[in-house]
């Protein structure tokens, strides 16, 4: 079994707030094996995005890594300098974000943009930055013609599959993904998530995908990692999670959504809000929100117990866990 | 009983901001100063600042802390004297400057269409055009300024950058679902915008009346010291006029001439300040990096 | 070209606003300064720029208000403004010629260069958040953007010139001398220049540094700037093709709309150091009341206020292809 392409090791992120630092990733763990695509899902505040660009090395005052370490190929890239970062990025790891508007320059050609990316990294001359770019562009179904467009004379989800067209650009062993289908409509959506998917076997690259929305991964990611007030709360293979969540939280997600089959029933939330992050309580974080909380959830963090590829952060699941 | 509430709400909230930022503290501490000189000149003029009694000429000693004019009036006196002019014409002018930049940039952003477009267009002609010459043509005409004329002039060319900043920010806020909520709710263009849309617009208003204070204090001294203004007022432009006139640097009294701009530049900087901190109000993003972060920010 | 066009038409309007305004002038004041005016000038001066005159001060009133318009806009459109009292019997066009040089090579050269290294300044000062430029920078310029123009020029006058007598305290050039191309001459010029030249570049400088801070610091925020770091790209390619181009923009327009300011302050400077500008001449002309010169300056310093903005909309709409591109 080859290394995995990524191993985070307990990675913690605060943010620097006026009444203190805000924990917004505690603790978190696990492997991503190459050519493997995992999705990272959690309400909005989660810490998802956070951790990703954590990962990616991409955070910015008032957030800043305060702990553990990120492996890539064997390299721990939290311990890099800048510049040695910069040769990682790209011909490794790229990134697609949320909203294509918003990552594009407006003032720049995507041929540009393309070809800032290869300029970066490689010595190609300038025919073989276009051969390349008109290459990328096609993979996503752009013609050509449109490295001389501006962002805002394509449409919305060209926009998106011209920056999975970049990322692609030096063919990468990670994509990290935050979001990329929230702004597209349903269609669009699975029409993205098909392409990524098409490409994914082709190139061989592994997946790391972020979302609020688990219908939108369910019939494309390998594992599943559950979020909740920044830390991984469950973590097994897609299938695994849907049909048997274990952690109680991922089971008020799984009941919360209407199935097509079956008879109707009633529809369930999870009540009660996220903790807070500056202060946030002494034992499990689900616990004010846990139907099925015991006296030992309120006193003691669970921990995650890994076993192989799956991992469960509860006291109920794992009674050893209490030390 | 909840207005009070509100206004103590209010001040607790000003003091505190005050206190967190040091550029508006120091700002308002020397505005305060100024107000305080302004409304008791008698208890900082130890001479009567029209007499020309003095030794003509005199430097620096404790009777005249500033020497004297070349006409043997106190300087000090007379820089004391003049806060008045300065400061009545900051607080007169940026009021009336803003009243005008808020009516006609929110009527321009709430009303919208053909109304926004006339309003726009007049607003940008009046910024576009240099006010300080058409300010020095006008004035030339009339020969002596009074008070009234140079508020009126200044008021009349200084509301045109406000407007435009506030309709800005007015048509940003026009659209958002509270505004439409309460439109919904059947209430009056009036109540929309008195009780939803002008609050939030506050420090962006404060800010503006500061700047067009600034503004005033800057151009009512120009035209003073040009002479256009009326040179037996008591005021700092005034002081310059004359100490220009009477080759105050060249003939070895400096301090006639730089002095008064000194207290120009003393009240302009504390507006500028604490203009400066009201805009980190409106947009967080531009407050100070504390020191302990510096090291985290990689680029 | 929409854009530009639109521009061009925008300010064709503000010149006709201030054509209008000084047409409306003269018949506004009280009492008839010029009748007096005109007084001086009878059966010395050409019928054209009589006629000229009569029409710009509204003295002899057969015509109507709505020709007396109309004339006016047609002779000033074709360069007759009329005599000048003070320079009499001189034109006011040619008297007006020879300040012009002065003023464009002092005002319009130091104008463009704060500009310039204000903006550079102010870039790389939010690029390096947290760093000393950006602590210590914004309140001391926030402060000096205070300060009146003409007492940095009267200061500047006495500490350098006077006191340090590194400079000469008034003038273009050593009166004694006189103006040819000789490198002598070009030298003494320059020397002159200095200190007008250094009053408006530290007083206005602080404006461009400050919104340009603040617009780089909105922008560096943006996800595409995250995103050009993370595609590994040079951090100075960052700074100017992603985060400099698109703050740069919204200076443009601050600076359009800041012209008038900074027009100010450099007349007023003119006036300290005696500079033979457009400024100067102003201001010497409201003290003759030479009202036909005075009146022609307010309209030739608009003009070129309306020219700078129109410029920076040609720079803004090369640097912009939203501005360009119809959608």
């Amino acid at each position: 079994m080859s290394r995995p392409i990524l191993q985070v090791r307990d990675l913690r992120v605060e943010y620097e707030t006026p009444r203190g630092p805000a924990q917004a990733v505690g603790g978190v763990s696990f492997d991503l094996a190459q050519g493997e695509f995992l999705a990272i899902v959690g309400e909005s505040g989660c810490g998802k995005s956070t951790l990703l660009f954590a990962i990616a090395q991409l955070l910015t005052y008032p957030a800043s890594i305060v702990g553990g370490s990120v492996l890539f190929d064997g390299v721990d890239l939290t311990s890099l300098s800048t510049e040695e970062l910069r040769q990682h990025r790209w011909r490794d790891i790229s990134v697609v974000m949320q909203s294509a508007m918003n990552a594009l320059n407006p003032t720049l050609t995507i041929g540009v943009q393309l070809a800032d990316a290869c300029r970066a990294h490689t010595d190609w001359n300038d025919a073989r930055i276009a051969e390349r770019s008109a290459e990328v562009l096609a993979m996503v179904s752009i013609d050509a013609v449109h490295l001389k467009s501006y962002p805002f004379q394509l449409s919305g989800g060209m926009r998106q599959r011209a920056m999975i067209a970049m990322a692609l650009l030096l063919e990468p062993k990670l994509v990290i993904m935050d979001e990329p289908t929230s702004a597209l409509d349903v269609v669009a959506q699975r029409s993205l998530m098909q392409q990524v998917e098409d490409l994914r076997h082709r190139l061989g690259f592994s997946v790391l995908f972020v979302t609020h929305d688990m219908s939108v991964v369910s019939h494309f990611s390998d594992r599943l990692a559950v979020m909740y007030a920044g830390e991984v709360v469950e973590l097994d293979s897609t299938r695994a999670v849907f049909d048997e969540p274990r952690h109680p939280y991922s089971q008020g997600l799984m009941d919360a959504f209407p199935s097509l089959l079956g008879a109707p029933r009633e529809l369930t939330g999870i009540a009660g809000t996220p903790p807070s992050l500056v202060n946030p309580p002494a034992g499990c974080l689900f616990a004010p929100r846990c139907a099925h909380a015991m006296d030992i959830c309120r006193t003691t963090r669970p921990e995650l117990i890994v076993d192989d590829t799956r991992a469960v952060r509860c006291h109920l699941v794992n009674p050893r866990s209490v030390p | 009983m909840t207005a009070v509430r509100a206004l103590g709400r209010a001040a607790r909230g000003t003091f505190a901001f005050l206190r967190r930022d040091k550029k508006a503290a120091a700002g308002a501490i020397v505005l305060f100063i100024l107000l305080v000189i302004t409304a008791f000149p008698s208890w900082f003029t130890p001479h009567d600042p029209a007499a020309e009694v003095y030794t003509p000429g005199a430097g620096l000693s404790w009777s005249h802390l500033l020497g004297t004019t070349s006409f043997g009036q106190d300087v000090f006196s007379q820089l004391m004297a003049g806060t008045r002019q300065s400061v009545l014409i900051a607080l007169i002018v940026g009021f009336f400057s803003t009243i005008l930049s808020v009516v006609v940039g929110i009527s321009a952003a709430y009303l919208g269409g053909f109304i926004d477009d006339a309003l726009s267009l007049f607003t940008d002609v009046v910024l576009v055009i240099p006010t300080f010459p058409l300010i020095i043509v006008i004035t030339a005409y009339v020969k002596s300024a009074t008070f009234w004329l140079m508020v009126g002039v200044l008021v009349a060319t200084g509301w045109s950058y406000g407007a435009r900043q506030l309709r800005v920010q007015a048509l940003s806020l026009r659209n958002r679902d509270y505004l439409l909520a309460a439109r919904a709710r059947g209430e009056s263009s009036w109540y929309v915008i008195a009780v939803e849309l002008i609050p939030p617009m506050t420090s962006l208003i404060v800010a503006n009346f500061l700047g067009a204070a600034l503004y005033a204090v800057l151009a009512e001294s120009a035209l003073q010291f040009v002479g256009l203004g009326n040179i037996n007022a008591e005021s700092w432009g005034t002081m310059l006029y004359w100490a220009q006139n009477n080759e105050a640097l060249a003939t070895g009294l400096p301090l006639w001439a730089l002095a008064p701009g000194v207290a120009i530049a003393v009240l302009g900087s504390a507006l500028a300040l604490l203009n400066y901190a009201f805009d980190e109000v409106s947009n967080p993003a531009l407050r100070p990096v504390s020191g302990r972060s510096r090291r985290k920010v990689r680029s | 070209m929409r854009f530009l066009g639109r521009r061009l038409g925008f300010l064709l309007v503000a010149l006709w606003a201030a054509l209008t305004v000084n047409f409306f002038i003269p018949r506004l004041m009280p009492g008839n300064p010029a009748e007096a005016m005109m007084a001086k000038f009878h059966g010395h001066v050409n019928p054209a720029a009589l006629h000229a005159l009569e029409v710009a001060f509204g003295v002899n009133t057969h015509q109507s208000l709505i020709s007396a318009y109309f004339s006016y806009i047609g002779n000033t459109l074709h360069g007759n403004l009329g005599i000048s009292t003070s320079y009499f019997p001189l034109s006011v066009s040619s008297v007006i010629a020879k300040a012009l040089p002065w003023s464009i090579g002092l005002v319009g050269v130091s104008t463009i260069l704060g500009f310039i290294i204000g903006t550079v300044i102010g870039a790389v000062a939010a690029w390096r958040r947290g760093g000393i430029l950006d602590s210590v920078l914004p309140p001391i310029f926030i402060v000096i953007s205070a300060f009146p123009y003409f007492w940095v020029g009267l200061l500047s006058i006495w500490f350098f010139a006077l006191t340090l007598n590194w400079f000469p305290i008034l003038g273009a050039y050593t009166q004694t001398n006189t103006p040819t191309w000789s490198l002598s001459f070009i030298g003494d010029v320059l020397i002159h220049a200095v200190l007008p030249s250094f009053t408006i570049l530290i007083t206005s400088i602080g404006g461009w540094i400050l919104t340009m801070r603040n617009n780089m610091i909105t922008v560096v925020a943006e996800d595409y700037v995250k995103m050009a770091r993370a595609k590994g790209l040079k951090p100075r390619r960052i700074l100017w093709q992603y985060a400099g181009r698109n703050a740069m923009l919204p200076n443009l327009t601050g600076f359009a709309m800041s012209l008038g300011f900074v027009i100010s302050g450099a007349i007023l400077v003119e006036y300290v150091f005696n500079y033979p500008g457009l400024g100067f001449m102003l201001l010497q002309a409201v003290q003759n009341e030479d009202y036909p010169l005075m009146q022609s300056l307010f309209l030739l310093i608009t003009v070129a206020v309306l020219l700078a903005i129109f410029v920076s909309d040609i720079v803004t709409a090369i640097l912009d292809p939203r501005t360009r591109v119809r959608t």
